[in-house]
């Protein structure tokens, strides 16, 4: 087994969590009013529908610091707005295919369906897509050089050989 | 007029094909008037300068430089740096310069990569040595240097401060004569320039606006690559399931692409108001997508969704075709994976 080196030992993940207004943000909110823990690696932010989630804000999440991005919003069939959180799914499913392109675990972004009365069910979820994305290790390493560096040429003789 | 009251004119090429050269050498008899209006103070690729020529004008002596290609090596960026000092006003010229276009699609992979393709594992290749290219040499005449290339592709923006903007692969010739005149105006004649940090010789909102055909509800049960359908030549390319950039894209080019039955490549980059022009093709392309549910084929809403975007290739590669070095994400974080399914 590998062994672990100290950024990974004390490595604590960044998840941000798009919820919706009408189920999952309620979930959470159950979850809090009924004792049902969940860990504080993620940082919740309510939106009106899952439907509103740009692909661009989940970019930004993780370009600008976030480990890993849950989205949340109604079972299908239950959206506030009809059928939004269809277009949810969709455009999830397109960006994770593309962010794989960019060399991004797809798991770094789940979707989770909670209807407001899943308080217990959503908290489970936050503890696994946590858990999944520490796994994972840091998104931003230390070690990671700048976007545009240069690289030495003895270092491109040694990745290309 | 006395030649050395004319207004200096300069246009370099860093990382591009040539492509914006040619666009704006077909404004046609109008090059003549350029000439008339212009003092050409370097422009390689008519004209025979030196940039020895350049290191030795005064800082500021060009008035307008237009600026085409991606920064992708370290004379792009001496060279960008050079010209930006000698510039009063510098253009960031065509898709490369504006944000990264082609070059900048290597971001998906890495330097290392890059240059194993293109020197050491291709059926083409002759180079049994394995020899890559050194930044320096010791030749019998003495050290001889080659310019350093780059991890990643970046565009003119992103390495010096650009006054404006001009988009397009390549910029349609009748948008340059507009800005030519606009710029001639305002050096001669006092005429105001347009704010700073404008994207000018282009429109604000979407190709679509400026595409005559017909638009209609969208619902695509698979997306067709050109190769795969005949398009209807009335028709919304998009309806069709025939990847269009237009939602996507800035308009100013007449929707040239899309009236001769070819999907928009989205070459004018963003339109106003939109941070990342991949983001916003994955918004368009997802809401069109038709699946049915409850499921009535026995597949779930899943495998739908997933059986529909087989049929695409290449998102990232699609989506920033010609915004990659400005994309929120800009490069991959390791060499590219294959997709992921």
């Amino acid at each position: 087994m590998e062994t672990l080196n100290a950024e990974q030992l004390n490595f604590e993940p960044v998840v941000v969590g798009f919820t919706c207004n009408w189920c999952s943000y309620r979930a959470a909110d159950l979850a809090g009013m009924s004792r049902a823990k969940y860990p504080a690696n993620i940082r919740l932010v309510r939106f009106m529908c899952s439907g509103r989630l740009d692909p661009v804000f989940i970019m930004k999440a993780l370009k600008g610091g976030a480990d890993g991005v849950l989205i949340t919003g109604c079972h299908p069939g239950e959206c506030h707005y009809l059928e939004q959180n269809y277009k949810a799914l969709k455009r999830f499913k397109l960006l994770r295919r593309m962010l794989s392109q960019f060399g991004y675990e797809p798991e770094r972004v789940q979707l989770v369906w909670a209807s407001a009365a899943e308080g217990t069910y959503l908290a489970h979820q936050i503890s696994r897509v946590v858990e999944e994305i520490r796994a994972l290790g840091p998104l931003h390493r230390a070690s990671d050089t700048p976007s545009f560096e240069l690289i030495g040429d003895a270092q491109l003789q040694e990745a290309t050989v | 007029m006395n030649q050395n009251s004319k207004p200096k004119l300069a246009m370099y090429w860093a990382s591009s094909c040539g492509g914006c050269e040619i666009s704006t050498l077909n404004i046609g008899e109008n090059i003549l008037a350029v000439d008339e209006l212009f003092e050409i103070a370097f422009f390689p690729c008519i004209a025979d300068f030196k940039v020895k020529d350049v290191e030795g004008y005064p800082d500021g002596y060009i008035d307008v430089c237009l600026f085409n290609g991606a920064i992708r090596n370290s004379d792009n960026q001496e060279m960008a740096e050079l010209l930006r000092r000698k510039s009063k006003v510098l253009v960031a010229f065509g898709a490369c310069a504006h944000q990264g276009s082609i070059p900048a699609l290597s971001n998906l992979t890495s330097r290392a990569a890059t240059l194993e393709t293109v020197y050491l594992d291709n059926p083409t290749l002759d180079n049994p040595q394995g020899i890559l290219p050194n930044t320096q040499y010791e030749a019998d005449e003495g050290l001889l240097e080659l310019p350093t290339f780059f991890n990643t592709v970046r565009s003119l923006g992103q390495v010096v401060p650009v006054d404006y903007t001009i988009p397009g692969c390549p910029p349609e010739p009748h948008q340059i004569w507009t800005v030519l005149q606009a710029v001639a105006a305002a050096l001669l004649q006092g005429a105001e320039l347009p704010p700073a940090g404008s994207i000018i010789g282009a429109g604000t909102v979407a190709v679509c606006k400026e595409c005559t055909r017909e638009k209609e509800e969208k619902q695509i049960g698979r997306y067709y690559r050109p190769f795969e359908i005949v398009p209807d030549p009335e028709r919304c390319l998009l309806s069709q399931g025939i990847i269009c950039m237009g939602a996507a894209t800035r308009s100013g080019c007449g929707a040239l692409c899309p009236q001769v039955g070819i999907g928009c490549r989205g070459c004018y980059g963003p339109p106003d108001g939109v941070d990342d022009q991949g983001a916003a093709m994955i918004s368009a392309l997802a809401s069109v997508m038709d699946t049915t549910y409850p499921t009535d084929n026995g597949n779930s809403l899943e495998q739908q969704i997933d059986t529909l975007i087989d049929t695409l290739a290449d998102p990232a590669g699609t989506f920033y075709r010609f915004s990659l070095a400005n994309a929120v994400l800009g490069r991959a974080r390791q060499p590219a994976s294959p997709v992921h399914k």
